[in-house]
């Protein structure tokens, strides 16, 4: 299947326009993800260097390049950005746009102009965070958790920061819809449910929690800005509120919003592996079912994030028996990766070496998460570096690595352009070993009693700091490294083919980049997800 | 040889050593086995893939065994988690005030101080409030916590073994200052302990 330059979506228009209003118009759910993609890469990069601020400020103790105020506002930034503008978005608008439709033999989502208001909604939810940061009282210095009282007596700019939250909070719902609606009524004649890509399943149970546990999250924004402008008593207790609600109502989104963050990542995993493996997925539905287990039980564990709010013991316990229960598929799902490796034929490309990264990274947040379920533990660790690290190693470690591993996967599709593999071999084992001299060393300094949101410390942790603080240029480092060789691909890279890596799932069987509107003719599906028995067919294709 | 500074402190202890001992061989056993199937397996040896798509005693076994350990984990961190809220009849009472940002402490005598003094060997209940934002009271060596807010009591309790000065920390952000809300126990003998708190 031959393709020139001018069949491909990137030089295709939805509408009339040509140019930069061929992007900005357009109802293509391939370049939404691009244009998802600009800007989540945008805030996640601004991110990555306020945190490295962050690093450079606790490299010694006492006042090094900024002020307590400063520092308070940056690690608050840094967890909304990383949170609601990088995380939580980044799989699902980015790669689930792009590839979610294709997988399942569609030629767009079920709503495509729906699509492109969300990435508008995303873009003015962006836009008031910024414009927070330069009114007048200054940027907000809550912590991302925005906890009452301190939110409603700090003169910041906590109201119209979290507004932006509640705008951005739609976004994911308005994408959550099209996903469900596109899964359920565009699939291709044959694609049972049960034939359906991992990724999707995945996409899929995270589309159902967007939608279910997001309004939650804006319910209780709406009653903080009420609380905070016309002083009703609703959490802060001097007005005869209750503090603990405001926890539970909070978390009640935000511990269901980490499966948002983790549950995208687990699918592309699903995908790379079998391909790089060229075998069937190891227990395919055990996968996709805990997918769905997870997003349920979910649900059910937010009040781990609270065993020393002075809640009840009873709450105390339920919850900590929950959390370990929820921690089983997960581990399920580990298992059955490691065991899709078995008696594969493994080429470890860049995609599979980020994969591997995944799963040791991953392995360590969410054993580590052991500790922070178990009520002792906890109630030692809990507010420490312990969680900080626990939660960039399932965040950052997790759908971080993923992220840059579904980019090296698909990036050849996206843009039917190859990037350097050397190169990215290279990044790969930087990226590795930046991480753990940046993470690691908390998880050690959590335990020995070292506060998290501390803008100074004691004279014990400065030697581990300094060693996590040479981490984080590593780290960034290594990021910047690989957006540089990304748009050199782009630039001077080979022509990719349609299918470099010898994948079979439905995006492999059309070109790179893909044409408007993905097929020319809408594929039957007989084959199971991950039947390598097609690629001797599909080379003839 | 000196003991730990609380029975508490060794219970925890025993809890972190149980999971994290579980954890490393988890860990070591994922990603050894993860290395192995990728030279075993390796495209380069020209082995023909064989597509296995689920073993049933295999994936039982995967679930029996880990759901029996995260329960024993669960069991070991409630009890140890109990001990802490068992307060002995007879603890020795302060109260706790948490503001931004110092901790202040008042004594059944009626003493007030900012740094808080103890007897050995006492148990000690710490009954908490807070006189603005959310705090948390936080004793690194004696692994507990509990959160400070305004208008309800929180309780902490602990059994000092050992004379000394430890560290207290907020641990629950509280704004400009919350890394230097830092302030001591000082666990005292008995004799002494008394001595002072007879003094005006």
């Amino acid at each position: 299947m031959a393709n020139t330059i001018a069949e491909n979506y990137l030089h295709q228009s939805t509408n009339k326009y040509k140019g930069i209003l061929s992007w900005l118009l357009t109802t293509d759910h391939k370049k939404i993800g691009l244009l998802y993609f600009v800007s989540i890469l945008f805030f996640f990069l601004v991110g990555a260097i306020i945190g490295l601020l962050m690093r450079l400020e606790l490299i010694a103790p006492g006042r090094t390049i900024m002020g307590p105020q400063t520092y308070n506002t940056l690690f608050t930034l840094h967890g909304v950005i990383m949170i609601f503008l990088f995380i939580v978005p980044g799989l699902p608008a980015i790669f689930g746009n792009f590839f979610l439709p294709i997988q399942i033999g569609a030629r767009d989502v079920a709503f495509p102009r729906l699509n492109l208001l969300s990435w508008y909604v995303y873009m003015v939810g962006a836009i008031l965070a910024l414009v927070s940061l330069f009114l007048p009282g200054g940027p907000i210095d809550t912590g991302w958790t925005f906890y009452i009282p301190y939110s409603i007596r700090t003169n910041t700019n906590v109201s119209l920061a979290i507004f932006a939250a509640f705008v951005l909070g739609f976004s994911s719902i308005l994408t959550g819809i099209n996903f469900i609606t596109t899964v359920h009524r565009l699939r291709a004649p044959g694609m049972t449910f049960f034939k359906m890509p991992l990724f999707v399943w995945a996409t899929y149970a995270t589309a159902w929690i967007q939608i279910i546990a997001t309004p939650v999250i804006g319910i209780t924004i709406l009653l903080v800005i009420i609380e905070r402008a016309f002083g009703v008593g609703i959490f802060d207790p001097a007005l005869g509120g209750d503090p603990i609600l405001y926890q539970h109502l909070f978390w009640i989104y935000s511990h269901p919003a980490v499966y948002i963050m983790i549950l995208p990542a687990m699918g592309v995993v699903s995908e790379i592996i079998p391909t790089f493996s060229r075998r069937t997925i190891f227990g395919y539905k055990a996968i996709a079912m805990s997918s769905l287990a997870i997003a349920f039980i979910g649900y059910l564990v937010w009040a781990h994030h609270m065993f020393t709010s002075g809640m009840s013991d009873t709450a105390r316990w339920v919850f900590s028996l929950l959390t370990f229960i929820v921690a089983l598929p997960s581990g399920v799902k580990i298992f059955n990766w490691v065991a899709t490796m078995y008696k594969g034929s493994i080429d470890p490309q860049p995609p599979f070496l980020w994969v591997m990264s995944f799963i040791f990274l991953f392995s360590i947040g969410g054993l580590t998460g052991l500790v922070l379920g178990s009520l002792a533990t906890d109630i030692h660790v809990h507010d420490t570096y312990f969680v900080v690290a626990h939660f960039h190693y399932v965040m950052f470690g997790g759908t971080g690595t993923i992220f840059f591993g579904a980019l090296h996967y698909w990036f050849p599709k996206m843009f039917g352009k190859m990037y350097n593999i050397k190169l990215s071999k290279i990044a790969v084992a930087l990226f590795f070993i930046g991480f753990n001299m940046l993470y690691f060393p908390k998880f050690i300094l959590g335990y020995m009693g070292m506060p998290r949101r501390y803008y100074d410390y004691l004279p014990q942790f400065e030697p581990l700091q300094k060693v996590s603080t040479v981490g984080s240029w590593i780290l960034v480092g290594t990021i910047f490294f690989i957006v540089g060789y990304f748009i050199h691909a782009l630039i001077k890279g080979k022509k990719a083919t349609s299918n470099p890596w010898g994948g079979v799932t439905l995006e492999w069987h059309i070109p790179s980049p893909p044409i408007q509107e993905n097929f020319e003719v809408i594929p039957t599906i007989t084959h199971k997800p991950y039947d390598f028995s097609q690629l001797k067919e599909m080379k003839n294709e | 040889m000196s003991q730990a500074p609380t029975a508490h402190v060794e219970s925890v202890d025993f809890v972190m050593l149980y999971i994290v001992g579980i954890s490393v061989i988890l860990l070591l056993g994922i990603t050894a086995t993860m290395i192995y199937f990728v030279f075993k397996y390796n495209r380069k040896k020209g082995h023909q893939p064989v597509d296995i798509e689920h073993n049933t005693a295999l994936e039982i076994t995967w679930i029996v065994i880990p759901t029996i350990l995260v329960l024993s984990m669960f069991y070991f961190g409630y009890t140890s988690f109990r001990e802490l809220r068992d307060i002995p009849k007879n603890s020795f009472k302060v109260n706790v005030t948490a503001r931004m940002w110092e901790f202040s402490f008042k004594y059944e005598n009626g003493k007030q101080t900012d740094t808080l003094y103890v007897p050995v060997k006492t148990p000690i209940l710490l009954e908490m409030q807070s006189q603005d934002v959310n705090h948390a009271f936080y004793i690194p060596a004696f692994r507990i916590k509990e959160d400070v807010i305004a208008n309800k009591n929180t309780y902490l309790s602990f059994t000092p073994n050992e004379i000394g000065d430890y560290d207290v920390a907020c641990a629950e952000y509280c704004g400009l200052n919350h890394s230097a809300m830092y302030t001591k126990v000082k666990v005292l003998s008995k004799d002494k302990f008394e001595d002072w708190y007879k003094q005006k």
